[in-house]
């Protein structure tokens, strides 16, 4: 089959769905790869490169002429117009929010695979376009924030004066939000995020930032997406981002909902309570802004001198990143509908990754597809795992909930005190060893825990070596000796007779030990 | 002889091994470390053998000398150096005629040995002590606890001597109620202990001393003996550790530092590697000592259709790999059996000087012993800079061409990572299914360790390669 990749017709996109990259392996995959000239030019990706990947650069009509055509954004009714029929198309195409579009490829007779309806599970990862730009937003939202941010992120003492660290606030924690917390933290900035869905704390607290509870009861998420949430919470919710607003010096906001218009979670006077000079990013200003006063594409100051991101382009402002890691996602997908390498497309309906991104098909508009709920943190508590399968049964059970700090520190108190107690009652020449012999476990576990582990094997053999120091106590055995008779009668046989064996057997780790030892660590070298 | 002196050289010979097990946190520093500790050992032993044999006395000032024992004389010279000259010829005649493979028979065979001199030293002090008739209380209990640790090590370390060398089955012994029956001997263990300190003179001494070693001989025997062959990695850092303790409560019968300081190092170096191993298996220690995968009759690998695995022989594989770019080799025990490790090494050599990047990911518990495989690699000259731990390559495979899976199964199980149900479930793996092509070297579709089917088999990208490793191996160099 011939694969074409187009170049993107709206204003200002840079990206391109392949790269000589992923041209290569759709070559090895068994396709013949037409690509549109000039099409990579503004992700750096020049025709010359494609050619040496194995693709032919052709004109427009010849690439949009192919049985397969890759490309990112939905395409226009003229590109509609260029696809031949029957053809199969794989885009981002909106699927919800534009039920014209999909009338308009069903009646094109187009099989149309959504990059942006993948569905949440994990097998399923590797193919979500939705994640990977995410990534790369929350990444460029922060260097926008930094960009308009008068101060430095990082704290610093200079010889001019002490500098405090930016605080950042990131609302919302999926992809886009913890890649926008990994990257403001790593600039130094101290970081706070919240999320409706309380499981992701955890993972907000691993990027190095301090999770902000909403003080009201939380929801789960069964198919990996936020809801909308209840009044209570919107209240509570409010508070936080109230008492926030008026601390932090960058919002950044990531909060969205498929198929609905984004949540409001800052308003008017939030924004006005903060500091002159603050930025906010408004990651979902497409959609209808998390921010009061955002604009799609915009940057609006506000009077108090707020400056308010509203660009809807963030992922495509890093072209190279973005098409490289959309060209893999797009990848990723042609070798699982290309399962035997042969250069043709078969489709298997059975299977729910490829059903949900197909939308339309032989006339068809098959959206949306038929329901599969697959949670994203299924091991929470109790309740709903009784009724969920028993595979997230099993996982909920084997979840142990981290102890209250409380009571361990109860348990280390008992510790010592029974500790002290045993020490109360012991003679005071035992305790001397029993310090030696504490230190000595201390400086064990942490000599041990440098050690490589290529070397545990050699560190093994050393051990035995050293612990054939027992020889000193069959050495001293010889002591116990009673001068005073033969060596061979009464007590004095048998005492021989073990310290003689025990100065054998020690004697054979020492020298066996630091031996074999020797001779494995010259073999170790390095290339 | 001085007795300041004396403790004075211990010190030195503890900071010295400290040192030691310090340069084993680099290969460049390793071969000092051990030359470090080998002069502490003789350190140590020079001075106590001189004082054995000059007498031992204690400082009291203005030049006066306190006798603590007296000179033993020429005669123990003769007889300390003759026997430690027999031990030295046997230790070094193993040290050099082991093979790298049999590493960690010797290893668990030196466990033995330190555990048996334990109990030696135990029994030593006591016999000492009934002799005179003076019995410590404090005293007593320790040596009844040095004899107990050393008893089971000893027997512990035999039986994993004994199924390491194939002299024995390495499937667990399976007694009825073997949990209970470990319980019974430590709760006769800990009585027998309360009353030898309250009663530790005349016969009733002697004989609960002997019960309680005979105890815990069994004790060792059968603990070792219900855990399986995969799990020998835990069981031979465990044993590495008791060795450890076992030293160390000599050193508090003795009133000796230097034992109690090696001991405790030796201990916690044991500790710590199981618990690296148990963390790399997704086992629990406790779950671990209580016996085999199985033991207790859990459900092992459902009957599931994997559907059919492809073969490919040795011809199709060199073919493969001179078109490929990015190799890694992950070996297993299946490796060590076959001795296919100087084969792999001279492929590697091979596609090297083709311009291929051959790399190797090593699971923390593939082999029999923790770091086996990387030895058995710096036997065959593998360089150690291209031999990598599976954290540091895991993120690799997606960008690997060809995997080469040689006799691991279990820690290359995808069902670890992907099947909740399995028995494995959870625990870390090479994930070697994300290479572009996977070939594993096996002789059978038998099941690893675990007893789980391996998914990977009868994934697309994998192929079979069937028979023995180091053949198979040395086919594709051949074709090369």
């Amino acid at each position: 089959m011939i694969v074409g990749i187009v170049r993107e017709s709206s204003v200002g996109e840079k990206r391109v769905a392949g790269t000589p990259q992923s041209v290569a392996q759709l070559v090895k995959l068994g396709y013949e790869v037409l690509v549109e000239q000039g099409a990579g030019i503004a992700a750096a990706f020049p025709d010359a490169d494609y050619a040496i990947a194995g693709a032919r650069c052709v004109s427009q009509e010849e690439a949009w002429a192919a049985d397969l055509v890759l490309k990112i954004n939905p395409p226009i009714d003229s590109e509609i117009a260029a696809l031949k029929e029957g053809a199969t198309l794989i885009a981002m195409i909106a699927a919800p929010r534009s039920p014209e579009l999909l009338e308009a490829l069903a009646a094109r007779k187009l099989t149309v695979l959504a990059m942006d309806s993948v569905p949440r599970i994990s097998r399923a990862q590797s193919l979500d376009v939705i994640s990977s730009m995410a990534n790369i937003g929350g990444y460029r939202a922060v260097v926008e924030a930094a960009h308009e941010f008068g101060s430095f992120f990082t704290g610093q003492v200079t010889a001019a004066g002490k500098v405090p660290p930016a605080k950042v606030f990131v609302s919302g924690t999926g992809v886009a939000g913890l890649a926008a917390i990994g990257t403001a933290h790593s600039l130094g900035a101290i970081v706070r995020a919240t999320d409706i869905r309380a499981e992701t704390a955890e993972q907000v607290q691993s990027m190095g930032a301090q999770f902000v509870a909403v003080e009201a009861a939380s929801q789960q998420s069964s198919d990996g997406y936020a809801k909308e949430a209840s009044e209570d919470y919107a209240a509570a919710a409010a508070r936080m981002y109230a008492e926030q607003a008026k601390d932090v010096d960058i919002i950044i906001t990531t909060a969205q909902i498929p198929g609905r218009p984004a949540p409001r979670l800052l308003t008017e006077e939030m924004v006005a309570s903060m500091k002159p000079g603050s930025v906010i990013v408004d990651m979902a200003a497409a959609s209808g802004g998390n921010v009061a006063g955002s604009v799609p594409d915009q940057i609006v100051t506000t009077p108090n001198g707020v400056k308010i991101i509203g660009y809807t382009d963030l992922p495509g402002r890093l072209p190279t990143q973005a098409s490289t890691l959309f060209s893999n996602n797009v990848l990723n997908l042609m070798k699982l509908i290309t399962p035997d390498k042969d250069g043709l497309v078969k489709l298997d309906l059975e299977d729910v990754v490829q059903r949900g991104m197909l939308v339309t098909q032989a006339g068809e508009v098959t959206w949306p597809p038929p329901a599969v709920s697959v949670s994203a943190a299924p091991a929470a508590p109790a309740a709903p795992a009784a009724a969920a399968t028993p595979g997230a049964a099993d996982a909920a059970a084997k979840e142990k909930k981290p102890r209250d700090p409380r009571v361990n520190y109860v348990l280390l108190g008992l510790c010592a005190a029974v500790l002290l107690l045993l020490f109360f009652f012991s003679p005071s020449g035992l305790l001397g060893h029993f310090m030696v012999f504490m230190l000595s476990i201390v400086v064990g576990f942490y000599v041990i825990g440098n050690v490589s582990h290529s070397l545990h094997t050699p560190l093994m053999s050393v051990t035995n070596a050293i612990s054939g120091i027992i020889v000193v106590g069959c050495l001293l055995g010889l002591t116990l000796l009673d001068q005073g008779t033969s060596l061979f009668a009464g007590a004095n046989l048998p005492l021989l007779i073990l310290s003689v064996i025990g100065i054998l057997l020690a004697s054979i780790n020492i020298f066996g030990g630091f031996l074999v030892t020797q001779r494995m660590l010259k073999m170790f070298r390095r290339g | 002889m001085n007795i300041s002196l004396i403790n004075g050289s211990y010190i030195i010979a503890g900071l010295l091994f400290i040192l030691a097990l310090a340069g084993l946190s680099k290969h460049e520093t390793s071969r000092r470390g051990n030359i470090l500790g080998s002069i502490g050992m003789g350190l140590a032993l020079l001075f106590t053998i001189l004082s054995v044999v000059l007498g031992r006395a204690a400082n009291i000032g203005n030049g006066h000398y306190l006798p603590i024992t007296e000179a033993v004389g020429g005669w123990a010279l003769a007889v300390i150096i003759a026997t430690m000259a027999v031990g030295a010829a046997f230790g070094v005649y193993r040290a050099i005629k082991v093979e790298m493979t049999e590493m960690p028979q010797l290893i668990a065979l030196f466990h033995s040995f330190v555990g048996l001199a334990a109990v030696l030293v135990g029994w030593t002090a006591y016999l000492h002590a009934a002799a005179s008739g003076h019995f410590d209380p404090l005293h007593s209990g320790e040596l009844f606890v040095g004899v107990f640790i050393g008893a089971v090590t000893f027997t512990g370390s035999i039986i994993a001597f004994l199924k390491l060398s194939a002299k024995m089955k390495s499937a667990p012994l399976k007694l009825p109620a073997h949990n209970l029956l470990n319980l019974i001997a430590i709760i006769a263990f800990l009585v027998l202990t309360v009353v030898f300190v309250l009663r530790p003179e005349g016969a009733a001494g002697l004989l609960m001393l002997s019960a309680m070693t005979a105890i815990a001989l069994l004790l060792g025997l059968h603990l070792v003996a219900s855990i399986g062959g995969g799990d020998m990695p835990v069981v031979i850092s465990m044993l590495n550790s008791y060795s450890g303790w076992a030293a160390a409560a000599a050193g508090f019968t003795l009133d000796n530092d230097l034992l109690i300081i090696t001991g405790a190092l030796v201990g916690s170096s044991g500790a710590y590697l199981s618990y690296i191993m148990c963390k790399a298996m997704n086992r629990s220690f406790i779950s671990v000592i209580m016996g085999g995968f199985g033991s207790d009759g859990a459900v092992v690998g459902e009957q599931k259709d994997y559907g059919e695995h492809n073969e490919i022989n040795a011809v199709d594989t060199a073919e493969l790999l001179s078109r490929s770019r990015t190799v890694v080799i992950t070996p297993g025990y299946g490796m060590a059996v076959a001795q296919a490790q100087s084969a792999v090494a001279t492929l590697v050599d091979k596609l090297r000087e083709k311009g291929l990047t051959v790399r190797f990911g090593i699971h923390p518990v593939a082999g029999r012993l923790p770091g086996h495989m990387n030895v058995l690699l710096a036997e065959a000259k593998v360089p150690y800079d291209i031999v990598l731990e599976m954290d540091e390559i895991n993120d690799d495979f997606e960008n690997t061409d060809v995997v080469l899976v040689i006799g691991a199964n279990d820690t290359v199980n995808p069902a670890a990572a992907e099947d909740p149900h399995s028995p494995i479930a959870g625990m870390p793996v090479l994930e070697v299914w994300k290479a572009e092509r996977v070939i594993v070297f096996k002789r059978s579709m038998a099941t690893g360790y675990a007893g789980v089917q391996n998914p990977l088999f009868f994934k697309d990208n994998a192929a079979m390669l069937f028979g023995d490793a180091k053949q198979r191996v040395e086919d594709i160099v051949k074709a090369l």
